[in-house]
């Protein structure tokens, strides 16, 4: 088991240790998860997947709570544009 | 409040009741609402907020179509709330014969000048990608329209407020008729006339009111913009609202202006308990996956139901109610409610004022069961 | 579908928490069959998990031994979101449906964060108190960063002296409940031994940093993230720049899964018998959907429960004096770190309450009840499905939630869809939507 996974978020590489999660992955690569109803930028608030605030598109399945999801070697996530 | 008397009483703050209140204020007449929750609730608060013409029947083309145009001349004062979206409506054939009804609407309405495309399955495509493959072909209706419902019957009401009316909220009733509405509590409003628009409840406000409680279900997902354009239901939904002793679902999605996709349409008779039937829900999102294979990866937020008012023949019941001057009905909407609540206030309104009506009135005579159930 | 979730399941225990673990393992110590099932990746819980990698030998990392070395199907990623009959659970994990069936079970659901809003808590880096310690835990790097931690509760602290081991600068902790209620906090301990050493740890661990009750957060600031915060303190309003503000109010339960299946709710809590039986045939309760009482309180409930739930009467009565105590702490608990007024008006007219749909305070000031606000502006119609903004409103308004309705949460369609429950096929052939 690698020590390091490399995904990408928004097309662009980013390591973090395996074993973190999704939003990890985010706050590393200096992005917000969403963006609300009204534009704002949101992240995650709960840590515990019952806000929805951390809601990120992986592999091209939307609204997943990236805080319960562990990364996964060439995983593709996005955020909405 | 309690000793002055009202021209009149609309029992029901749902879009009927809303639309009753917005109208008698308009025409200079005293009102007061009565309603025992909550402004656009019952089936207002839990229907698709769909405004469709149907064709099943002569009178119902005529009230749906009347108060399509009432609903378009009213959209530019309508607040933002109300979101009102003219997606239009695509009725969706998915084999050679109800392409064949999908022709036969295209000239009924043609005839009526209510535009409507008729779509080949390529077309049917273009215009609504995430259909599975393998549809006969659609009729796109481009004048139909989506509102939030709960919204639109409190701008009714804060219209009818800004003209005088007033709302009783959170009490419950219990009788009307002879010129009052009688609370349980004992207090007592008095009226000339009163309107019942309590729909699913409304036969037990005026005993013999044959309307029955025909439970729906519905589902909304999360957001999932540009998924779904139109309006989309199956010809086959006709056959489902057709029927009247069984339970049935039908293929009917609706795209909400904030993008969640709305999931239905379920009809049963004889529940009468708000709890989600599991066995419903299920076939229902089995048809509508049928229809539209990519909604089954969807994340569906919320699932809830709700009563529409049904009557026995598939017209609203808007007129007098016989043996008692002062008691109306406007109810027995279906799932038309929403529809035909602007028209169904003008025409009460007319009959009540003796101003001659836009459309026929005797096909929705409360007085046509009467005289059924007289002869019985 | 796996054939661990085509069995059927003696006990299923629902939370991989404190009194999930116990419950589960006692069960099993028991011989009868046991699953556990917890939405996130690993079990432990949240709030109050003690941290396994300070090497400390603690009640959960004892208790997350026992299990391992058990005979118990781990059931993690799994989410439930149904129960459509006595006796069977839905679940969703990752894509596939799961169905799990049961003769008795156990909710050990815990508790979430209470979130009250104010100016800027919507910005990234506001998250709660327990959230940011979960996220660090999930590998967020917290080492040179400032942190602010505020709210209210015992939390506040736990996550402080996590956070300071971890490298981070905690610039402030500020509790709001006042200097005398602490006090009284403080002269309570005294009746609870584990809690004073816990408390003096603490104290020493959190040496030097400040911390001042009577303290809330006012506003938080940033353009695209937080950049700095405004609090009252010693009657002042001050600002500190800092990169995390970790913010919650205290924990409210999870009872969302007790009340779709009909237990009876009392106060916000589920009502439990001694043998923390609820109200429903064969359902039992444990942890902090029954009081908010912390790690002991789970730990006992969850053993009571899972003895129970085996058929061990005997033994679980021989723990009701623990629990005894674990319920006169979370007593204390709850009157210690009550909400002050103050924070009911904090929110300026476009703050943002429900976080979903972005209903601002002052559309929601208008309503009377829960249900108009819901109708009028969609306030919790969104997928947190009132988690959030219910709490928050509760205590804004005073408004009372709504019934429970299946989803319990977001599930996909595909998942709605399967007929699980199997009933008679005659109601399937009566249903015809209609092809040609």
């Amino acid at each position: 088991m690698p020590s390091e996974i490399t995904l990408t978020v928004n097309g662009v590489a980013v390591s973090v240790s395996a074993g973190a999660t999704v939003a990890i992955a985010m706050a590393v690569a200096g992005q917000a998860c969403r963006n609300s109803v009204t534009g704002e930028a949101r992240g995650p608030l709960c840590g515990i997947g019952i806000c929805f605030e951390c809601r990120v598109a992986i592999n091209g399945r939307a609204h997943c709570r990236s805080c319960q999801i562990v990364c996964q070697p060439s995983m593709d996530v996005r955020t909405d544009e | 409040m309690q000793s002055a008397t009202y021209d009149v009483v609309i029992i029901g703050s749902g879009i009927v009741g809303a639309a009753c209140a917005d109208e008698f204020t308009r025409r200079g007449m005293k009102v007061a609402i009565v309603e025992r929750a909550v402004v656009g609730g019952g089936a207002t608060a839990a229907g698709m907020g769909h405004i469709v013409v149907m064709d099943d029947s002569e009178a119902q083309f005529a009230l749906t179509r009347y108060s399509q145009q009432l609903w378009q001349a009213l959209r530019t004062e309508l607040s933002d709330d109300v979101e009102y979206e003219q997606c239009g409506t695509i009725w969706v054939a998915s084999d050679e014969e109800e392409m064949a009804e999908v022709l036969r609407k295209h000239e009924y309405y043609g005839e009526r000048a209510v535009p409507t495309e008729v779509l080949d399955a390529k077309a049917l495509h273009s215009f609504e990608p995430n259909l599975r493959s393998g549809m006969a072909g659609g009729l796109l209706v481009p004048e139909d329209v989506v509102i939030y419902p709960p919204c639109a019957a409190r701008f009714l009401v804060e219209r009818a407020q800004k003209r005088g009316a007033v709302i009783d909220l959170g009490r419950s009733i219990q009788e009307i008729g002879l010129r009052q509405v009688r609370f349980s509590d004992g207090s007592v409003l008095q009226a000339d006339k009163i309107v019942n628009a309590a729909g699913a409840w409304a036969a037990e406000l005026t005993p013999g009111v044959e309307i029955k409680k025909r439970k729906g279900h519905l589902v909304i997902t999360d957001r999932y913009p540009g998924f779904l354009r139109h309006q989309l239901v199956e010809l086959g939904y006709l056959k489902s609202a057709h029927s009247v002793t069984s339970d049935s679902v039908a293929f009917n999605v609706q795209p909400r202006r904030t993008g969640q996709i709305l999931i239905g349409s379920s009809r049963q008779y004889g529940a009468e308990h708000k709890e989600v039937d599991r066995d419903i829900l299920t076939h229902m999102l089995q048809r509508a996956q049928e229809y539209m294979p990519g909604i089954g990866p969807m994340s569906a937020v919320r699932t809830w139901t709700g009563f529409r008012a049904a009557t026995t023949d598939k017209l609203p019941l808007i007129g007098p109610w016989p043996g008692d001057a002062s008691l109306f009905l406007a109810t027995g909407h279906e799932g038309l409610g929403i529809t035909t609540s602007l028209a169904t206030a003008k025409i009460l309104v007319d009959q009540i004022t003796g101003v001659k009506p836009e459309i026929p009135i005797e096909p929705y005579l409360p007085s046509r069961t009467a005289k059924e159930s007289a002869h019985a | 579908m796996s054939n661990e979730s085509e069995k059927k399941f003696d006990v299923l225990v629902v939370g991989g928490g404190p009194a999930g673990l116990a419950a589960a393992a006692r069960a099993a110590e028991c011989g009868v069959r046991v699953g556990i099932v917890d939405d996130n990746p690993t079990l432990g819980g949240q709030i109050w998990r003690e941290s396994l990698e300070a090497g400390e030998s603690t009640d959960v990392v004892k208790w997350s031994g026992l299990l391992s070395s058990s005979a118990v199907t781990k059931l993690c990623g799994m989410r439930i979101f149904d129960r459509p009959e006595p006796g069977l659970l839905l679940g969703e994990e990752a894509s596939e449906l799961r169905e799990l069936r049961y003769a008795k079970l156990i909710l050990a659901t815990g508790a979430r964060e209470r979130f009250l809003p104010f100016p800027g808590w919507t910005l990234p880096n506001v998250m709660g108190a327990g959230g940011l310690q979960a996220m660090v835990k999930a590998g967020l790097p917290i080492r040179g960063k400032r942190v602010i931690v505020a709210g209210t509760g015992p939390l506040l602290l736990a996550v402080a002296a996590y956070l300071l081991k971890r490298g981070a600068t905690i610039q402030t902790i500020c509790e709001q409940t006042s200097w005398t209620s602490l006090t009284r906090f403080g002269a309570a301990i005294v009746a609870y031994p584990r809690k004073i050493a816990q408390t003096l740890q603490l104290q020493r661990e959190l040496a030097g940093i400040p911390f001042e009750a009577n303290a809330w957060t006012v506003a938080a600031h940033g353009r695209r993230q937080l950049e700095s915060v405004t609090i009252s303190r010693h009657g002042r309003m001050e600002s500190f720049a800092c990169d995390y503000l970790a913010c919650g109010f205290h924990l409210v339960p999870n009872v969302e899964l007790p009340l779709l299946i009909g237990c009876q709710i009392s106060g916000g809590f589920v009502q439990v018998d001694d043998m923390q039986r609820t109200s429903v045939e064969g359902v039992f309760c444990a942890g902090e959907p029954t009081s908010i009482g912390g790690v002991e309180q789970a730990l006992v409930e969850g053993q009571i429960a899972g003895l129970a739930a085996a058929g061990e009467s005997t033994k679980a009565r021989s723990m009701f004096g623990k629990r005894r105590r674990a319920k006169r702490f979370a007593r204390l608990l709850d009157r210690i770190f009550q909400l002050r007024s103050e924070l009911k008006h904090l929110s300026a007219e476009e703050t943002m309450v429900c976080r979903c749909e972005d209903v601002a305070y002052s559309r929601l000031q208008a309503h009377t009840s829960w249900r108009t606000a819901k109708l009028e502006t969609r306030c919790g119609m969104g997928p947190c499905q009132g988690r959030v903004c219910g709490p928050a409103t509760e205590f804004l308004f005073g408004w009372s939630p709504d019934s429970v309705r299946p989803p319990i949460f977001p599930a996909r369609i595909e998942s709605l869809a399967t007929n699980a429950a199997h009933t008679n096929e005659a109601a399937e052939n009566a249903m015809s939507g209609g092809t040609a």
